[in-house]
């Protein structure tokens, strides 16, 4: 076991650290969380000056664009642009994240050669119409209908959780083409153009206060049958390829805010004189668990490296990691006590963020997989326990 | 960077099992008699595998390797619930003649603990005390002891110091303590780690072997659950584990110190939980002196109050927070 990272490995990040100290002072004032095409502006703006340096699609593989990193270079990246408050990957996660990697995978030529590209440049973005208001941790049994009509798909349904739904050029749209067969195989992946007459995008506001998500309501969208990716029916496979792209770093990012955010409320409990043995104790235990994860992520890394697929590490990291960010919020209302009245820094406190993160922590637990169903998989796949019938 | 066991780590982690599933067994373990003393053969055949001079160098008749194997072998070690005064008698490689080849048996105390408890002692050759002045080898006979009736780990026999301990030879000074201080706990925590690893295993092989409701209590989500948080817990404490000697192999990737006390509570947390999450999953079964979960818990309990709780290297990273 080595924790050194390479000369070249090293150099990797020098000349990173560098650019990024030139790059950063260029960037326009970050826009109103909520304000989401002046969002959608800065993050593409962050994606263009990405791809302008060789750092687009980091993780990408070289003959599709990307740098092709290895798994190490890009937890670098990911520790260097976050120790420096670079821009997150934002307005981009779908496009970079979920459908450009299925594109790769599963893609003709033509439907890589027109997305690919524009996805590493910033010019096109991407939501995801997967879940339904019927169909969340049960992703299968999902209900949006599609009829094939001549040389098109008509689409009509609901779609539900999509962020960036407003600003989005594109859509990675799940349908049901077959309502015969079993759940799992009448799934269809299409791209969907979000401009297509038919589909009306509605926010969503979350407890957080901001309009994160939108529903999607689809009305006999005509999608061209050009835009299926993979065969018809063949969509559930297709997409959970993309998971095969997890390579350990999912949540690197947040949780290196998670310990800068422990560090300002230790030092909040510090100067108001609450930092009693107690507080102290769930600190430490705090800041021993984060370490632990920051730990955890470099071995998931490591496997991924050594076998080029994702282990359950992902799953074992997600379901600490939001119990941890759990914690750490109850930590925080009882160090704030009333300067936690308020989502907005109260006057003299770094307040704000402590409490935003008591309330985002409540969404660890619920996306990208709730914990229950991450302790089935956990479960199941890797301790061999069966399944309830 | 490469964070996973590299060949040579895997072979020796590898051998350390079996050596203690073949010399260690959990019926021989439980079959000690607690207060007879340590095991002198086991104990020879832990010290003819490198247990104890596995970081003496080789020019010394030692293996010559460092923090990261040790934490291997230890965890293997822990997994197997061995009794006896492992972290002390390891410690003690090169500072106790005859600690490394097993010949001497050596324990460890804080002598500024309050009760003073010294483990194992009838079975001790040596005793190192700790003290603000470094740290000082008393021959166990010379301690006045009581012995505490029904220790907490069946298995890990403790005596109560009456009155002042008596002076000994020195030999060593406060920061070379504080050095073994700092191995030690990590060693502590890896024995941890593979007690969190062993009631994991337990449990989960009951959960799929025992029925009700015509079915395997571990299809029902309700128990799988508590399994599937074990193997979380164990998982991350590994992490925590391994990354804590690593570091203190190569301080330069990291600060050893805090490594240190990341293990020691998370490796803590891992073995006591799922200790009681195995008696949980059991159900009244568990709560038999029978079944195993209870010496793993036990185990785990004790070590906890080994060179530092869990709360007291929590509270050592909490001052290093603030400014």
């Amino acid at each position: 076991m080595d924790l050194r990272y390479t000369a070249e490995e090293e150099r990797f990040r020098a000349e990173l650290r560098t650019w990024l100290d030139d790059v950063l002072p260029t960037l326009p004032p970050e826009p109103d969380r909520n304000d989401w095409p002046a969002r959608r502006v800065y993050d593409t703006t962050w994606q263009r000056m990405l791809f302008d340096a060789g750092y687009a699609g980091i993780n990408w593989p070289v003959e599709y664009g990307g740098r092709g990193a290895s798994p190490s270079q890009h937890l670098i990246f990911l520790e260097e642009t976050e120790r420096v408050h670079a821009p997150y990957v934002g307005a981009n996660f779908v496009g970079l994240l979920h459908a450009g990697p299925t594109l790769m995978a599963e893609a003709t030529d033509e439907q890589r050669a027109r997305h690919l590209p524009r996805i590493l440049r910033g010019e096109e973005v991407w939501c995801q119409g997967f879940s339904e208001p019927g169909a969340g941790s049960d992703l299968a049994s999902l209900h949006t209908r599609a009829v094939r009509d001549g040389d098109h798909y008509v689409v009509t349904g609901q779609k539900i959780w999509t962020s960036h739904a407003e600003v989005a050029d594109y859509c990675e749209l799940l349908v049901r083409t077959d309502p015969d067969a079993p759940k799992h195989r009448g799934i269809t992946w299409l791209i969907m153009p979000m401009d297509l007459p038919g589909i009306e995008v509605r926010p969503l506001t979350t407890i957080q206060g901001s309009d994160e998500f939108a529903e999607l309501f689809l009305d006999e969208v005509r999608i061209p049958v050009e835009n299926r990716v993979g065969a018809e029916n063949d969509g559930w496979r297709v997409a959970m390829v993309t998971f095969s792209f997890e390579r350990g770093t999912a949540f690197v990012s947040e949780m290196l805010q998670s310990i800068e955010l422990l560090r300002s409320l230790a030092q909040i409990a510090r100067d108001t004189g609450r930092d009693d043995a107690g507080v102290k104790r769930e600190l430490g235990h705090l800041a021993a668990e984060l370490d632990a994860l920051w730990a955890l992520t470099k071995r998931n890394v490591s496997q991924a490296a050594r076998t080029g697929v994702p282990g359950v590490g992902g799953s074992v990291f997600k379901l600490h990691y939001s119990e941890v960010r759990h914690r750490l919020g109850e930590l925080s209302m009882r160090v704030l006590d009333r300067a936690g009245l308020s989502v907005a820094d109260v006057d003299g406190f770094a307040s704000g963020a402590l409490v935003y993160g008591q309330i985002h922590a409540l969404s660890l637990t619920i996306a990208a997989g709730t914990s229950q169903i991450q302790r089935n998989i956990v479960g199941e796949r890797v301790l061999g326990l069966p399944k309830e019938r | 960077m490469d964070f996973e066991l590299d060949e040579d780590e895997a072979a020796l982690q590898e051998g350390v099992r079996k050596l203690c599933e073949g010399r260690f067994p959990m019926e021989r373990v439980r079959a000690a008699q607690p207060g007879a003393g340590v095991d002198r053969d086991g104990w020879r055949e832990l010290a003819d595998a490198g247990v104890f001079a596995l970081r003496m160098p080789e020019a010394e008749g030692g293996v010559g390797l460092g923090m990261t194997e040790a934490v291997l072998v230890f965890e293997e070690l822990g997994r197997a619930l061995v009794p006896g005064p492992l972290v002390g008698s390891h410690l003690a490689a090169g500072i106790v003649d005859g600690a490394a080849d097993g010949s001497q048996v050596v324990g460890v105390v804080d002598g500024r603990d309050e009760p003073l408890l010294v483990e194992h002692l009838p079975g001790l050759d040596v005793v190192l005390v700790i003290d603000d002045d470094g740290m000082r080898a008393l021959e166990p006979r010379a301690l006045e002891v009581d012995e505490v009736a029904k220790p907490l780990d069946p298995l890990t026999p403790v005596y109560r110091v009456r009155g002042k301990l008596p002076d000994g030879d020195r030999v060593a000074d406060p920061d070379t303590v504080a050095g073994m201080e700092t191995e030690g706990a990590a060693l502590v925590a890896a024995l941890q780690l593979g007690i969190a690893e062993a009631v994991t295993d337990l449990s989960v092989a009951y959960a799929k072997e025992r029925r009700q409701f015509d079915r395997p209590i571990g299809s029902f989500q309700a128990v799988k659950h508590l399994c599937a948080d074990m193997l979380v817990r164990t998982e991350v404490a590994r992490a925590a584990v391994y990354a804590a000697g690593v570091i203190l192999d190569d301080p330069g990737v990291g600060d050893a110190q805090r490594a240190v006390h990341a293990a020691k509570v998370t490796a803590g947390d891992a073995a006591v939980r799922n200790g009681k999450a195995a008696i949980q999953v059991h159900g009244g079964m568990g709560f038999t002196w029978e079944v195993d979960a209870h010496l793993y818990l036990k185990r785990a309990w004790w070590l906890d109050t080994v060179l530092g709780s869990p709360d007291i290297h929590a509270t050592a990273i909490a001052s290093t927070l603030t400014r």
